[in-house]
């Protein structure tokens, strides 16, 4: 406890721009939550000293460069913090909390990272930060309006698959109806994935049937971030429970009861 | 640099008079990255219970206009767990640790009162009036009876003070107060959360999975601050203040209304720096006031002429 490991800074907004009609791209300073953050992890955002919204809004981080002290939220705009945070202007300052949770264990030498939407996020960093290790990205969207992911794990992908719902581009399904013929190929070691909760359930067990061990990046609602107001604790398969902000947000699936 | 802040509370010295408010603050650990340690009069750790709780199932927060409801429903380890793992590495911290009892039936509270009479705990506090419980609990804390009996099974089974918290879900809590005073009751802390709701306009099902839960956060102030006036009135032992307390400012208006301590809740999420910020705010009004000490406001609130 002598040593800090988690912070609030007032992060100097460095851009803040839409990569699609409802997907935006923020570049904050924030020197000392991006020196620590590790793929997997997430902030907790204050849009304003307002009493109203109120609380903080959790965001998976999309990249930290410890370097520059820059950390990168992608977020998509669904409700009213997201909205005053997409109205943000470049070189006003954001109150971040952070880096909370557990992040991704990037051990396993090959990883197939699988993003559904905005869970992608996360996932840009795991790519980021495991370049120039070989790392293969599966991208679902809902349609081909969500082909920026592609440029965005352009750098830092040796593979790009992509899936839209409409099959605007790529496979025409979800990311778990693109995955069995890619786990065919048999040369991954560790399935990372992000994105809508059925989505996770069913990469999990066909990375399982493969004998590919999958973590899985979970979502709930949440007050605090630090595991204080236990209104995010989920359900393990041991029979207790977690705290998806202080026990994960990432969990290896097999952790997780998915009934 | 604490002087003028220190308080004392049912023989408890506390360094401040701000008090990290049960179920916000979980064991203390969470918040330490944070909040300077010299800033917290105490900690109440979150609601205790005979047998580990689960805690409800479904979704357990809501955030509303200026405030949140939840229905955590006393997710808690256990009395065994939290004296043989958890307190152990909370005692280090010289923070008074307050564990916050609840049970189904007076039986569980007696029975937890006696577990941690010797445990070195600060003091108990007895809640009467969560209101995310199937059973006991809130039913308790509404009837001047009851609350009356609970208290007195707590204090038949330890030497620790005895803290009763209250519920605003009733009609009169002054009477209330005046019944666990009669009991026995060392202080008093309020409020507790109000009942309330949230459905949701596209599904038309409630946001909560218990339907109802507890709101919290700047909203309830003014309820609390009515509640806590009155009930600083009506007895003599000393009322823990809480409910929205968000600045200095809002301390300030509770210690008036005659808190002789307050506790800090929901703002921790909001701003898990929020104790330190009250504490500097505090330090800072003490002057400006030329006030050597927060017992001076205690009550002071000039009602007439």
């Amino acid at each position: 406890m002598e040593q800090k490991s988690k912070f609030v800074e007032q992060a100097l907004i460095l851009s803040n721009q839409a990569l699609s009609s409802d997907v935006y791209r923020m570049v904050v300073q924030s020197p000392q939550i991006a020196h620590d953050s590790l793929p997997g992890q997430f902030v907790m955002i204050r849009l304003s000293d307002k009493l109203d919204p109120l609380l903080r809004r959790p965001l998976s981080i999309a990249g930290a460069d410890p370097q520059k002290g820059t950390l990168t939220l992608i977020y998509r705009v669904i409700g009213r913090g997201t909205q005053q945070m997409a109205a943000a202007q470049t070189g006003a300052s954001l109150d971040v909390m952070g880096p909370l949770g557990r992040g991704f264990d990037l051990s396993a030498s090959r990883l197939l990272l699988v993003g559904g939407g905005i869970g992608l996020a996360p996932l840009l960093f795991v790519a980021e930060r495991c370049c120039p290790r070989p790392v293969e990205v599966l991208a679902g969207g809902r349609t081909k309006d969500e082909l920026f992911w592609t440029e965005l794990f352009r750098d830092s992908c040796q593979s790009i698959h992509v899936t839209t719902d409409d099959g605007s581009l790529g496979v025409c399904g979800t990311c778990a109806d693109a995955l069995p013929a890619l786990l065919a190929n048999g040369r991954y070691e560790g399935v990372l994935t992000c994105g809508p909760r059925p989505m996770m359930k069913q990469v999990a067990a066909l990375a399982k049937a493969a004998g590919i061990r999958t973590q899985v990046s979970m979502e709930e609602h949440m007050a605090c971030g630090v595991g204080a107001c236990l209104a995010c604790t989920c359900g393990a398969a041991d029979g207790g429970s977690r705290q998806v902000c202080k026990d994960g947000p990432v969990f290896w699936a097999e952790e997780v009861d998915w009934s | 640099m604490n002087a003028g802040l220190q308080t004392e509370l049912a023989g408890i010295k506390l360094r401040t008079p701000l008090i990290a408010a049960s179920g916000t603050f979980g064991f203390g650990e969470e918040y330490l990255d944070f909040v300077e340690q010299a800033d917290l009069g105490a900690i109440v750790v979150k609601g205790m219970t005979r047998e580990p709780r689960p805690g409800n199932a479904g979704r357990r927060m809501a955030e509303t206009p200026a405030g949140m409801l939840n229905c955590i429903g006393l997710q808690n380890p256990g009395v065994d767990v939290f004296l043989q793992d958890i307190l152990p590495r909370i005692k280090r911290l010289e923070i008074p640790i307050i564990v916050n009892i609840n049970g189904n039936v007076q039986e569980d509270y007696a029975y937890l009162a006696e577990a941690l009479d010797a445990s070195g705990v600060a003091a108990l506090e007895v809640n009467i009036s969560c209101p995310n419980t199937r059973h006991g609990c809130m039913a308790f804390g509404v009837v001047p009876e009851t609350a009356a009996a609970v208290t007195a099974a707590v204090k038949a089974k330890t030497k620790l003070p005895v803290i009763v918290k209250l519920s605003p879900n009733v009609t009169d809590v002054a009477e209330i107060a005046q019944a666990v005073e009669a009991a026995g009751a060392d202080a008093v802390s309020l409020i507790n959360t109000l009942v309330g709701m949230a459905i949701d306009t596209h599904t038309w099902k409630p946001v909560l999975g218990n339907i109802v839960g507890g709101l919290s956060g700047p909203a309830v102030k003014p309820v609390a601050l009515r509640m806590v006036w009155q009930t600083a009135q009506a007895v003599k032992i000393p009322v823990i203040g809480m409910g929205g307390i968000s600045s200095a400012s809002d301390a300030v208006e509770f210690l008036l209304a005659g808190a002789k301590a307050v506790a800090i809740g929901t703002a921790n999420f909001v701003n898990p720096q929020a104790i330190t910020d009250i504490a500097t705010g505090l330090r800072r009004y003490l002057e400006q006031q030329q006030l050597q000490s927060i017992s001076q406001l205690v009550g002071k609130v000039r009602i007439g002429g």
